[in-house]
């Protein structure tokens, strides 16, 4: 981390407020909260035992409505950590108010609604960053690094994969289950494993062989499956299912075939299998080369879940005292993650319920 | 506390370095008897103490210590609460209220009051707490738990929200209800440390990464041996390896050499793994021989 010295505020702590006590806010409060750069001004849900219980507990000013927050506290950024669905009024507010904004992932919903907040940002030289974690895990940087060095000579195939046990039964009771609000997987996974292709790979010109099932869900998808295309003919496969009891947490994994070799990246550790040895990467041999977490990770103030939701939170609020536009995970690149995802509702059909209790193929073939 | 305590990552797939050896360990173990012959192992190297979790399956190695107290005199377990996956899953799945209704009691009232949807007044998070704290332990009822630690996904929450209060009514509780120490689970210890001071928990049980290389030490490897040196407190390493990236001797020996670390815990599923840390452990804990002990 490089904090403390000659920002662009003075001696002046940034004032910052966290919106939406979910899950993620939480995370984001108790690392904001301990960033040595940071005023954490206030905290905002519209849930008031939440409010209340932050309130009396971590002694922070709570508010339930985000337009109070916005009138009565003077701060110079915002994190938004909203449901999905609400990111495109919260950011569109912070910044006719002038305010820096991070925004969780997914970045909006419509895309139309990216477009306009990316350009009012860039016409107010405002600083967004949407929380695509992924680009701060070590192993995921390295494997950037390793396809932007060209060591892997002609990349023709990327696979994306993301598994995890979210939905493992027909229910669910909050706004990740409800079509319409940014639920489904995906919002939730799928924009993971997106956003990394774009990191590491470029983003694809094209998706076709879409398919988006339910496997518990009522209305949205448990599993997405989609093959990418790149302009020169290079091809990818997005493969995505939150229903899979068989991992512990989420699990997200991106493979890359090229003339000269192989890299298999996860959280953990970046394999790279290289046919001939690349000036590049001076340091690695033919066959096989691991780099392990342990190696390729910097470390950060305070540790919570993860080193990556620290670098993020550390990389936005320096980008903000050294004025820096357009950084990791700006509006203008999670737009291309959106941009993925139009093209993935467009290409297959709307959710469609299949019953859980599918009958075995060989069964149906047998005309059981 | 013994010198030596045994972990249980890798019992339930937990593998800082590759999820492929994550994923061997948990088809390994998900026979129950593949856990058991390991812990019998590492009571036979003479480790007593099982510092674990409180996954769903521990409830059964529990079940197993339960039916055998003969087999293990003098056996310890260590529990660490809670198990944050199966929390942060009911959450996606159930919401922050139902999440909770989910864990507690369905009686009495606080179940009642969540059920009415009642808004939680401030006082009532201690009471949510003792709660949780007792429904996690219910597995353990009838063997000895000694030290009852947070682990360091909540310590660390609480910390960085700044809700200091929880560190003091999880130490008031363990030591009424149980008559336990309470220990503390952290990747922040020189934070914590000033915290728990503030809070009058005096002369803490931290467990927290100890290693050379200073993985995932937050505030710094200086700042760590500077507490460790200087500080009152009882500190624990856990991931002396560093996950793999040191030497087993080297590794071991530079947390030996900081003063004051009462305990190392470390987990391993093989015998020979086994006997050769702890042999490593009582080798470069046993203090230097000086010349007049020596020829005495």
């Amino acid at each position: 981390m490089t904090s403390g010295s000659g920002n662009s505020l003075g001696s002046k702590r940034l004032r910052l407020a966290v919106v939406g006590l979910g899950k993620m806010g939480l995370s984001h409060l108790a690392v904001v909260r301990t960033h040595p750069d940071v005023e954490l001004v206030a905290a905002c849900d519209a849930t008031a035992y939440l409010t209340d219980v932050i309130a009396k507990n971590a002694e922070l000013k709570c508010y339930t409505d985000y337009d109070a927050l916005l009138a009565q506290e003077q701060i110079d950024a915002v994190l938004i950590a909203t449901p999905s669905k609400l990111h495109a009024s919260m950011v569109q507010k912070a910044l006719d108010r002038g305010l820096h904004v991070f925004c969780e992932k997914p970045f909006v919903l419509e895309l139309a609604d990216g477009n306009r907040l990316h350009a009012l940002a860039q016409s107010k030289r405002l600083v967004t960053q949407v929380g695509y974690h992924y680009r701060f895990v070590g192993a995921f940087q390295e494997a950037a690094r390793i396809v932007g060095s060209d060591a892997l000579g002609t990349v023709h195939h990327v696979r994306a994969e993301a598994y995890g046990p979210v939905v493992l039964r027909p229910q669910g009771l909050t706004w990740r289950s409800s079509k319409g609000q940014g639920g489904g997987a995906l919002y939730d996974y799928a924009c993971h494993a997106i956003d990394l292709v774009n990191f590491v790979t470029g983003m694809p010109s094209s998706v076709s062989g879409v398919v988006r099932h339910s496997v518990y869900s009522r209305d949205v998808e448990d599993e997405i499956y989609c093959t990418m295309h790149y302009d020169g003919g290079a091809s990818g496969q997005l493969s995505v299912n939150w229903s899979d009891e068989s991992f512990r947490k989420m699990s997200t994994r991106l493979s890359v075939w090229g003339t000269n070799g192989r890299m298999v990246a996860d959280r953990q550790e970046c394999q790279i299998y290289l046919r001939e040895p690349h000036a590049a990467l001076p340091d690695m041999q033919v066959g096989w080369n691991v780099r392990y977490t342990t190696d390729l990770t910097d470390p950060v103030w305070f540790y919570l879940r993860g080193e990556e939701y620290s670098a993020q939170i550390d990389y936005f609020v320096q980008s903000i005292l050294t004025k820096r536009l357009n950084g990791h995970n700006a509006f203008g690149t999670a737009l291309e993650t959106d941009r993925m995802v139009a093209m993935i509702l467009a290409g297959g059909t709307a959710a469609a319920p299949v019953p859980a209790h599918r009958p075995g193929l060989l069964a149906r073939l047998m005309g059981a | 506390m013994d010198r030596v305590l045994f972990g249980d990552n890798q019992f339930f797939g937990v593998n800082h370095m590759s999820e492929e050896k994550a994923r061997a360990q948990q088809i390994r173990f998900q026979d129950l008897q593949a856990v058991i012959d390991v812990l019998d192992a590492a009571y036979q190297e003479g480790i007593r103490t099982f510092m674990c979790t409180t996954h769903d399956r521990v409830a059964q190695i529990c079940d197993h210590f339960r039916a055998h107290p003969g087999k293990y005199p003098g056996y310890k377990f260590y529990p660490c609460m809670p198990y944050a996956h199966k929390y942060a899953n009911a959450v996606t799945d159930h919401g922050m209220i139902g999440a909770l209704r989910k864990f507690l009691p369905e009686d009495g009232a606080i179940g009642a009051m969540l059920k009415g949807g009642v808004a939680l007044a401030g006082r009532d998070v201690d009471a949510i707490m003792r709660l949780l704290i007792d429904a996690e332990m219910k597995m353990f009822q009838g063997l000895s738990t000694p030290v009852i630690f947070i682990q360091n996904v909540v310590t660390d929450l609480l910390l960085g929200l700044g809700m200091k209060r929880a560190f003091r009514t999880f130490h008031d509780h363990v030591k009424q209800a149980y008559g336990a120490e309470p220990g503390y689970i952290t990747m922040n210890t020189p934070m914590l440390l000033d915290v728990l001071e503030e809070q009058g928990v005096h002369n803490p049980i931290v467990c927290s990464n100890i290693n050379k290389i200073g993985f995932r030490m937050c505030g710094g490897l200086a700042a760590y041996e500077a507490a460790i040196a200087t500080r009152r407190f009882r500190p624990i390493a856990m991931s002396v390896l560093a996950s793999g990236a040191l030497s087993p001797r080297e590794a071991i020996a530079y947390v030996c050499g900081q003063p004051h670390i009462e305990s190392i815990v470390f987990g391993a599923s093989g015998r020979a793994n086994i006997r050769q840390t702890k042999l490593l452990i009582d080798e470069l804990s046993r203090p230097a021989l000086v010349p007049e002990r020596a020829a005495a």
